[in-house]
């Protein structure tokens, strides 16, 4: 038991060790295949091992591996925690992580940095493993923290682009003010419960006497660390411009695994939370408030994977408005369900752009369902998920999440998550009809030559369209680990006007695609939302301008003009002074003449002042 | 007539002058001196007019030394005059050096060492 949990995260570890130190071992760069066989291979193992642990071990299990810190009353182990949300979680993390991986290795050949994009994947597959297990705050900081890392490091993975680096640095940079946030609720909780285990923690929360209103800012503080990661408002903006990075980079952390970090934070976390009625309420509405203004941003996007980014922070926004709504099984199970199908959408996605040689805008599309029958068919099901038509998994764990907003969140809620679905079966229908059908353009993609898509990618393609059309049927045990709120049976009334919505939606974009209506007013508020709502705009004047203004004040620092000053000084009365020293005979002597005079008439008069 | 009387004579007589009368001659040669330090350029003359401030000083040093009756001032005198023939050995080797090197007495033209 506790060997296989560390060989989880340890199998990832030590391929990014084993391709992160190649070099130096054998003295001349690791060939493409050894690169992949050990990239993909340590995550293949690291899933056989999930898959071992999943089927022949009861949880949950505690692994106390060894004494990290202990300053008493302060005391830190390495140890690991299993149960079932974490081996959900690792579920997702290895086997979508695996078939991402194999994607990868097709997707990346020919690249110069393809060792070091393997070491960063296991780097951040064997981070994200140590996130989910991790039994005390401390541990899942240190997987969080890691995780922001290699995030940052895959966006501006190829880096030689300035728009790149930039990229990821504005992602580094925003994460990070949710990851500073979280260290300070972590803190809290510590004062608090006066234990860093988050079991104990949680544990500790029902005894009585505890500070509701302390416990209600720590969980607004955990809160912000999660808004942070999972790219919710405000911290939202570094998601679509993440976008900069490799596609199975997008797939696996920015679509998959990382930014559902915060979903799973607060699951983990959830008994914090419901002691609190006012943390879940402003969960729920920032996830409401989220998925809306993704959602119609990801109406406008020309760039497919913006489209794809927008929808992913929107289908975040509905795990938040799940978490709020205190249906924590139905938020993990709809993380699972767009895991699958986000990665399959992301992937077929990348094969599509790999196919029209890079161009990723949808204006340079049009009509490649005859060229690409196998892409549209894989593309087609990952869009019948998002848009949760019925019978795909996506439609079984959005289902569920309707349902618990409905019965435990204020109606206007409901409602604003039943326009998300028909906004999400909008662009959902959007981009498939734009890059697949519509009228083909006018270049060079209808005369590419026909090429076989390679088995390392077509594998992946199938399971994952697989996983997406039937992951629905089978919904993680969760029921050990919450009490749901959302214990009413499902209502008839409820799934069918989710699902009128998503076909209204779609009908809706029917009608704009064919009839095209044009007026300036409308042509506005496109620009605004293909902007995102003006959120970097907003961000720039509030935050931006004012430290370059003030930087550019301050260019000079102040404190360092006194000591210029000083020194100017100095220097002045050096120059003043040696111009005395001119070499003049005479000149020496008129003021040696004239000193002596000068002191002797001070002494005279000092003589004649204090003299009888 | 024996050395003691004449010496008692001499400062009898000097005694008879006023103090004033010797410090004002004194102050009017250093006067003297420095104009002529001032003024002149030529570097003999400039020498010339060191000594008559030397010289300026010493004799205010033997006027205030008879009007005290101290013998101290002639002392002083004697160590100025000593100072006085020691400068002007130097000064004048290096005026001889000086004229050797630039063919000439104007003591502003040393200002061109400073660099």
């Amino acid at each position: 038991m506790s060997a296989l949990t560390v060989l989880i995260a340890g199998f990832p570890l030590l391929g990014f060790l084993c391709l992160a130190c190649a070099p130096l071992l054998i003295r001349r760069p690791l060939s493409e295949s050894a690169s992949a066989i050990i990239g993909v291979g340590s995550v293949a193992l690291s899933a056989v091992a999930w898959a071992i642990l999943a089927t022949h071990h009861a949880s949950p299990a505690y692994v106390h591996l060894w004494q990290w810190v202990s300053l008493p009353p302060l005391r830190v182990d390495f140890a690991l925690y299993v149960d079932a949300l974490t081996i959900t979680m690792l579920g997702v993390i290895t086997g979508v992580g695996l078939l991402i991986h194999l994607f990868a290795a097709g997707y990346m050949r020919g690249d110069d940095g393809y060792r070091r994009f393997f070491a960063y994947l296991n780097l951040f597959v064997g981070a994200m493993a140590l996130l989910v297990m991790a039994d005390n705050l401390v541990l899942l900081y240190l997987g969080w923290e890691l995780v922001g890392l290699c995030s940052f490091l895959l966006i501006g993975f190829w880096y030689r682009n300035p728009e790149n680096a930039r990229a990821a640095g504005k992602a580094f940079l925003m994460t990070r003010i949710g990851d500073t946030a979280l260290l300070i609720g972590i803190i809290a909780l510590f004062w608090q419960t006066n234990t860093l285990g988050i079991q104990a923690a949680m544990a500790a929360l029902q005894d009585p006497g505890h500070n509701d209103r302390m416990l209600a800012i720590c969980a607004l503080l955990l809160l912000a660390g999660a808004v942070g990661k999972s790219a919710q408002i405000p911290l939202q903006t570094w998601l679509p411009d993440a976008m900069a990075g490799p596609t199975p980079v997008s797939a696996l952390i920015h679509a998959a695994t990382m930014v559902t970090a915060g979903v799973y934070l607060i699951a983990r976390c959830h008994a914090l939370f419901q002691s609190s009625a006012m943390a879940m309420q402003t969960v729920a509405i920032i996830g409401t408030a989220t998925l809306l203004v993704a959602g119609s941003s990801a109406l406008v996007q020309t760039d497919i994977k913006r489209v794809l980014a927008y929808s992913t922070i929107s289908q975040l926004g509905y795990m938040f408005a799940a978490l709020g709504a205190g249906a924590f099984s139905a938020a993990i199970f709809h993380l699972v369900t767009h895991a699958f199908f986000k990665a399959l959408l992301f992937l077929a996605a990348g094969a599509t752009i790999l196919r029209v040689r890079h161009k990723q805008s949808l204006d340079a599309m049009g009509g490649l369902a005859r060229r690409l029958p196998f892409l549209c068919a894989c593309f087609g099901v990952g869009c019948a998920n998002l848009a949760a038509l019925p019978l795909t998994a996506g439609y079984f764990s959005k289902e569920h999440l309707l349902l618990a907003i409905w019965h435990n969140q204020p109606p206007w809620l409901w409602w604003c998550a039943l326009i998300g679905a028909a906004i999400t079966g909008m662009y959902s229908f959007r981009i498939f009809y734009r890059i697949f059908f519509g009228p083909v353009k006018a270049n060079d993609i209808s005369r590419l030559p026909p090429a076989a898509t390679r088995w390392q990618m077509g594998v992946p393609l199938v399971a994952l369209g697989l996983l997406a059309l039937a992951g629905g049927w089978i919904a993680p045990p969760l029921e050990s680990i919450f009490v749901d709120a959302h214990a009413e049976p499902a209502s008839l009334v409820v799934g069918i006007a989710g699902t009128l919505a998503t076909l209204l939606g779609i009908a809706l974009c029917w009608w704009f695609l064919a009839r095209r209506p044009g007026s300036q007013a409308l042509g506005l508020c496109r620009e605004f939302l293909r902007q995102g709502w003006g959120f970097d705009a907003l961000y720039q004047r509030l935050f931006v301008r004012p430290v370059l203004w003030i930087s550019r004040v301050n260019r000079g620092d102040i404190v360092t003009q006194i000591y210029r000053g000083i020194s100017a000084l100095s220097l002045g009365a050096n120059q003043f002074l040696s111009r005395a020293q001119n070499g003049t005979l005479r000149w020496y002597m008129a003021t040696l003449l004239a000193a002596t005079l000068l002191l002797l008439l001070v002494v005279h008069a000092l003589a004649r002042v204090s003299g009888p | 007539m024996n050395a003691q009387a004449i010496a008692a004579q001499s400062a009898e007589s000097l005694q008879q002058i006023p103090l004033s009368h010797g410090l004002a001659l004194a102050a009017a040669l250093f006067c003297v001196g420095a104009v002529g330090m001032l003024i002149r350029r030529n570097i003999l003359f400039t020498l010339m007019s060191l000594e008559i401030c030397t010289n300026a000083v010493a004799l205010a040093f033997v006027a205030a030394g008879a009007h005290w009756g101290n013998p101290d001032g002639q002392v002083m005198y004697v160590f100025v005059v000593t100072l006085a023939a020691a400068e002007v050995a130097i000064a004048l080797a290096l005026v001889l050096l000086f004229y050797r090197r630039h063919h000439t007495l104007d003591i502003d033209q040393l200002a061109a060492m400073r660099d």
